[in-house]
């Protein structure tokens, strides 16, 4: 009787924790917002900006209890959800009810499993003390390769095995230059992502003419939960996604189990905060860099095979364009954090999942809420909303003694 | 440079640990400086170019022929009868084609490699370049009624101006809350690249009138007044314009900015080493926004003139493909952040970025393919030119050839005596 009301009572003290308190006022914000969109649909404004307020209330509580980087995120959350769903109400309901469908969520989970596996495969490398600034040329070439291995053997699971070799051997090469030579990680990176322009791109033109795109090539099959024929907001959102999706939800909760709560996480973690400690207690410096850095490439290859082979089915020149890119933004947005970057990662997917649809309210404008993840990363880089922490050793070459 | 990702650490260790002594820009950049000479750059690019001969020769095609055939393609046999400037001459043409590539490199190179002197990584030169690109276009569609020399100059400096301000908010940011300008610079360049979409789309602020709605959405030319002139070749062919020599102009500029003025000296006091400078008095901050915004008007210089110079016009494709300023980090990184390199950096890669493009010729190597092996050589450029352990065995071996030599001098000299 008294551990269970030991246990209540722990529960509601975590429930007035400021990062809880912090946590419920984002809850809101983006509830604000929901409201105002389809299936809900609030016409009037008032609900919306009332639990804005409410939220932003929440923030402050947070945010003058120490809990600065929930706090004003739930103060952002608030205001924006409240804005926009003000800016919702305004519009006509069936324009609403052509953008917020249910498969938006679909697409936005489409657009944010390469930034998925990526952000994981920039962690796993951050993590152990190298930055990886060429997890954009890795993923390219795990596009360009998972294509030509589906294209060629004529089984998307070759496909991606091979996306992966590639990935993990360009990997190797960033891993060689900043570990062993111990050139600057950052330079070495910038030269790995011109290297996988070229290779991608020569070899497109050797073996495809750079215009015979591969098409009909076999493809990553969808998950179907729920029958082709049914509909409703779980068949439509949830109900046919593709494998690489699940795949990269799952890899998620493995990263994060296999960082924090496993042998090998710790001393990959102790050589991105302290190698020289790391060193001292026995373990191989080196080893666990070249093992973290390969395992970013192969990641990050992944996420490129899931863009062609999955999803695409087509290849075209430069076919990340970028991703590489915003999938290291989600890294540091999500403060070197699985869940934070996935968290990042849907943001991000969400954003351009919105871009492609709001067309219907203005062709123009809709260009460049693309560059959202960029605006949104510098603001958090900046310090405005919490400061983002980086491994301690990130980007220092080691030199055994 | 080498300063990591992590704020600067500015607790003490705990007692008995010992931490690695911080490898500082300046450790590097002494290292860099001291073992080239222009060693280590011949070194990296011959080396580049045989591992990209060698893909070449795998993947079936003569790659002497192919070298040579890039060679001629930028014009470089024009050397050697350069009396003949008559642009109906092929290797004439190529050759003030290669010289056009080189402008804007010599430019986003001096970008770079002035944010390097002051210890930090300008990886926005392509952001950069494009805002430059940019105003300099919107500049040249606007004020039509102004005289030409008054119009370019509007256009350049407004062009430099955005390019400074475009660097100097990552300049600013790094100075007030630390984000590391790497992270930064890159988010930059995503951001123009996306305003470049938007600006230049159907239906976009510059897209140009003459657009038909299934075109590919282009920008109008600039105007008569605004066009730099052209000195060698005709404007309508892409001639060679006056920016050529703005670009040589700012290797000077960048050369005297940094070795004979105060300001010069202060960005490379805080790039050898932050913490002393402030102990001498230096602000480090204020130098940091202040190299930064200087390193943007170099990038931004170069999309202006490029803009005025001969593109006139720009579309949503062009912002795409755009590379120039990218390209920039292998000219710094090779010509090892000093005015000369950079200035035979940018030939360099002026040379080949034309030479196997629209410059080449025969059929040996398809155009395009030519093309993916310039980025190939930039990335082994860039991977080769910044490992450290490379570099100091060249330099170790350098020394030892050195102390050889002075071993095998003095050697006989006894014996000449006694004989």
């Amino acid at each position: 009787m008294s551990t269970y009301a030991g246990t209540v009572q722990r529960a509601g003290s975590r429930l007035i924790e400021p990062t809880s308190v912090g946590a419920i006022g984002v809850t809101l914000g983006v509830i604000a917002f929901v409201l105002a969109i389809p299936p809900i649909a609030a016409r009037s404004p008032l609900w919306p900006i009332l639990v804005g307020i409410v939220a932003i209330l929440f923030g402050v509580v947070a945010a003058s209890r120490g809990a600065y980087r929930v706090g004003f995120g739930a103060i952002a959350a608030g205001a924006l959800g409240a804005g926009l769903a003000v800016l919702a109400t305004r519009s006509s309901t069936a324009h609403l009810n052509q953008v917020f469908t249910a498969s938006l969520i679909a697409s936005m989970l489409v657009f944010a499993t390469p930034l998925t596996f990526g952000a994981l495969g920039g962690i796993f490398s951050e993590r152990s003390g190298v930055v990886n600034i060429g997890l954009e040329g890795m993923m390219l070439m795990g596009a360009f390769w998972g294509i030509w291995g589906a294209d060629k053997t004529g089984s998307w699971v070759w496909g991606v095995l091979i996306a992966m070799a590639s990935g993990g051997a360009l990997a190797l090469v960033h891993a060689f230059f900043a570990i062993h030579l111990r050139a600057d990680q950052i330079v070495g990176g910038v030269a790995v992502n011109f290297l996988a322009l070229g290779i991608t791109g020569y070899f497109f033109v050797q073996l495809y003419h750079g215009e015979n795109v591969p098409t009909g090539v076999s493809q990553i099959p969808d998950v179907q939960l729920t029958s082709d024929s049914s509909h409703g907001f779980f068949a439509d959102s949830f109900g046919h996604l593709n494998l690489m999706i699940w795949i990269a939800m799952l890899f998620v909760v493995l990263t994060y189990i296999v960082l924090f709560k496993t042998p090998i996480g710790l001393r990959i973690r102790a050589c991105g905060e302290h190698p020289r400690a790391a060193d001292t207690v026995g373990i191989n410096v080196y080893a666990i860099r070249y093992g973290a850095v390969i395992l970013s490439g192969i990641l990050a290859a992944m996420g490129g095979a899931y863009l062609t082979v999955g999803y695409l089915n087509t290849y075209n020149e430069n076919v990340t364009a970028g991703r590489g890119f915003i999938a290291l933004a989600a890294v540091i947005f999500g403060n070197w954090r699985p869940f934070g970057a996935f968290g990042a990662a849907l943001l991000f997917g969400f954003s351009t999942a919105l871009a492609y649809r709001l067309p219907v309210y203005s062709s123009n404008a809709a260009v460049l809420f693309q560059a959202l993840p960029y605006v949104l990363t510098l603001i958090a880089v900046a310090g405005v909303i919490g400061r983002t922490v980086p491994p301690a050793a990130d980007g220092r070459p080691y030199k055994k003694q | 440079m080498s300063e990591s990702l992590a704020p600067r650490q500015t607790s003490s260790e705990p007692d008995g640990i010992q931490q690695e002594p911080p490898q500082t820009v300046a450790s590097r950049l002494a290292l860099w400086h001291r073992a080239g000479g222009i060693v280590v750059p011949i070194l990296t690019v011959i080396l580049a170019f045989l591992i990209g001969g060698l893909l070449v020769l795998g993947t079936g095609h003569n790659p002497i022929q192919a070298y040579w055939d890039i060679i001629k393609g930028a014009g470089l046999n024009w050397l050697a009868h350069p009396t003949n400037t008559d642009v109906a001459n092929t290797a004439a043409y190529n050759f003030s084609q290669t010289l056009l590539q080189t402008t804007p490199l010599i430019l986003t190179g001096l970008a770079v490699a002035f944010a390097f002197r002051c210890g930090m990584f300008n990886i926005g030169g392509n952001g950069q370049y494009l805002v430059g690109l940019f105003v300099a276009n919107w500049v040249g569609i606007s004020f039509v009624n102004m005289t030409k020399p008054a119009h370019i100059l509007l256009g350049i400096a407004a062009a430099a101006a955005a390019g400074a301000i475009w660097a100097g908010i990552a300049g600013f940011l790094k100075a007030t809350t630390g984000a590391h300008e790497v992270i930064t610079t890159i988010m930059l360049n995503w951001v123009a690249y996306w305003i470049g979409n938007y600006i230049f789309q159907q239906g976009g602020p510059l897209q140009g009138a003459a657009n038909k709605p299934l075109d590919i959405p282009i920008s109008g030319d600039v105007a008569q007044s605004a066009k730099l002139p052209v000195f060698w070749g005709d404007a309508d062919l892409q001639g060679l314009h006056i920016g050529f020599f703005i670009a040589i102009a700012s290797l000077v500029v960048f050369w005297l900015i940094l070795n004979r003025t105060t300001l010069g000296y202060e960005v490379r006091a805080v790039g050898y080493n932050p913490d002393a400078a402030a102990y001498g008095g230096i602000k480090v901050r204020t130098n940091y926004v202040r190299a930064m915004a200087i390193s943007g008007a170099f990038a931004g210089l170069a999309g202006g003139l490029d803009m005025l110079g001969y593109l006139y016009h720009f579309g949503t494709t062009d912002v795409q493909a755009s590379s120039i300023g990218f390209l920039g980090i292998a000219v710094a990184l090779l010509g090892r952040n000093t005015a000369v390199g950079v200035g035979l950096a940018a030939f360099l890669f002026g040379a080949l970025l034309y030479g196997t493009t629209h410059g080449l010729q025969s059929g040996t190597i398809d155009p395009s393919l030519a093309g993916h092996l310039t980025e190939m050589i930039q990335g082994l450029v860039v991977l080769f030119v910044g490992a450290d352990v490379l570099i100091l065995a060249v330099w170790n071996s350098r020394r030892k050839l050195q102390r050889k030599s002075r071993a095998t001098q003095a050697a006989p000299e006894p014996e000449a005596a006694s004989s």
